[in-house]
């Protein structure tokens, strides 16, 4: 028999969003190229805990288990990160797990990012494309330009920035650096420049980009990489020519 | 307008900080370096700043209306944020943090200082570097004003880089980082003028 190599879990457990949370630690054997995700289902398979009582399976959110996605987000050893991709090799054990407490805990390690997709909402992150009628093919956008708004389009509402975030807590209505990197995204877009204005007026607004304090954790954090700070400072210019268009007039509205 | 109230705020709130706060702040430690040429020198540049005409206007209008704007509005975005500086701590985050830390410490160093001086002077005591040598005979008094004036000038420095990216000057990475160094350099400059100038009143 092979040696018997366990790794051990300490996981943040609550019951419902009201209760208060608790931890609990699991050992789960060890195999090779193990990922988080996969020693949660191990415990949903046998759910027993470090002291061998039988326990509730953990309950915890994912979808594509490549990092596209976002859902399976969670505050691992600390960072939020998605569990899809972070293997027990490269972390440091006990590994503790916790949910993203930014958001509304529904149970476990599972949150509610419902605010992100309102948020979404509220600043029209889509292009209109929807007429009476045909309204025919759209501009075409450089290739370049292609290039340089996908970098922008791999934000997956994962959440990460906002947990990172100082400025995104209960005490203020910021909407975090994810959807402010989504208007400068549609902006961008030839089409989608013809909402330009009510996009910035949206970001100008409760909650809107002002609150953005320059902490600069969200492009440390975010898994895609996307470049959210300058987004953010992008904006910054834009939304002050808006003012300016909004207060002193302007012939391009 | 009426929903943009929290972005005018913000963004007057970021201005009024640079122009015309931090633009006194940078002229007041310049006076206030005369004293390293001795109490004469200290006391007529004090008269001259003491005696321009229409004062009490340029008072309220240049300094005491923003800076008790930027002091109170200040007050409420410090305590809204939820500093994180264990979990995540980059430099920037530390930046933050500091900000809204030295805001704190240079609001109840200046209240003191504008009570001790200028509401003084409005009781009839007379500004000059006599004054200010019996303030700082103190040893506590003068550690509370070497702090007073890091901290401030620190929040200036800092500030101003939040300044340029909260206007939108400065939108790259590089350009960032190259104000980081320009403000980091401000920082040490003006701590120079400020500390040396404590230094000649003991």
């Amino acid at each position: 028999m092979a040696e018997n190599k366990t790794v051990k879990f300490i996981i943040s457990r609550q019951e419902t969003p009201d209760s208060a949370p608790y931890t609990e630690e699991f050992d789960i054997e060890y195999r090779p190229n193990m990922n988080v995700i996969s020693a949660l289902m191990e415990i949903r398979r046998n759910p027993v805990n470090a002291k061998g009582e039988k326990t509730s399976p953990i309950t915890w959110e994912m979808n594509c288990l490549e990092e596209v996605c976002g859902a399976c987000s969670m505050v691992i050893n600390g960072k939020p990160r998605q569990s899809c991709s972070a293997l027990v090799d490269q972390l440091e054990q006990p590994i503790r797990l916790e949910p993203m407490r930014t958001f509304p805990v529904v149970r476990d390690l599972q949150v509610d990012r419902s605010r992100m997709f309102d948020s979404l909402k509220k600043v029209k992150a889509w292009i209109p494309i929807d007429g009476t009628y045909d309204l025919g093919p759209g501009p075409r956008m450089a290739e370049k330009k292609r290039q340089w708004a996908y970098e922008l389009s791999k934000c997956m509402t994962c959440g990460v920035c906002l947990e990172a975030c100082p400025n995104v807590n209960s005490k203020s209505d910021f909407i975090g650096p994810a959807p402010l990197s989504q208007v400068r995204l549609f902006n961008a877009h030839p089409t989608g420049e013809l909402n330009k204005a009510e996009r910035l007026e949206a970001i100008m607004g409760d909650g809107g980009i002002t609150n953005c304090g320059n902490s600069q954790n969200c492009v440390q954090s975010c898994p895609k990489g996307i470049p959210l700070t300058t987004s953010i400072a992008a904006l910054n210019r834009d939304t002050t020519f808006q003012g300016f268009r909004n207060f002193f007039g302007s012939d391009s509205i | 307008m009426a929903g943009n109230r929290e972005f005018f705020y913000r963004r007057l709130h970021s201005l009024l900080g640079v122009i015309p706060v931090g633009i006194f702040l940078m002229q007041h430690l310049v006076v206030n370096h005369y004293a390293t040429g001795g109490a004469a020198s200290f006391d007529k540049a004090a008269n001259f700043m003491g005696n321009l005409p229409f004062r009490i206007l340029l008072e309220t209008v240049i300094i005491f209306l923003p800076l008790l704007f930027h002091a109170i509005y200040g007050l409420y975005i410090a305590f809204t944020a939820n500093n994180n500086v264990g979990r995540y701590g980059y430099f920037r985050n530390w930046m933050f943090m500091l900000q809204r830390v030295s805001g704190v410490i240079t609001l109840i160093f200046v209240a003191w200082h504008v009570w001790e001086t200028r509401i003084a002077a409005a009781f009839g005591t007379e500004v000059n570097f006599q004054m200010m040598e019996n303030i700082l005979s103190s040893p506590f008094m003068f550690w509370f004003y070497v702090v007073g004036i890091l901290s401030t000038v620190f929040h200036f420095a800092n500030g101003l880089w939040s300044f340029l990216v909260s206007w939108g000057i400065t939108i790259t990475p590089r350009s960032q980082r190259i104000t980081t160094y320009v403000t980091i350099i401000l920082f040490v400059a003006l701590s120079y003028v400020g500390i040396s100038a404590l230094v000649s009143f003991i």
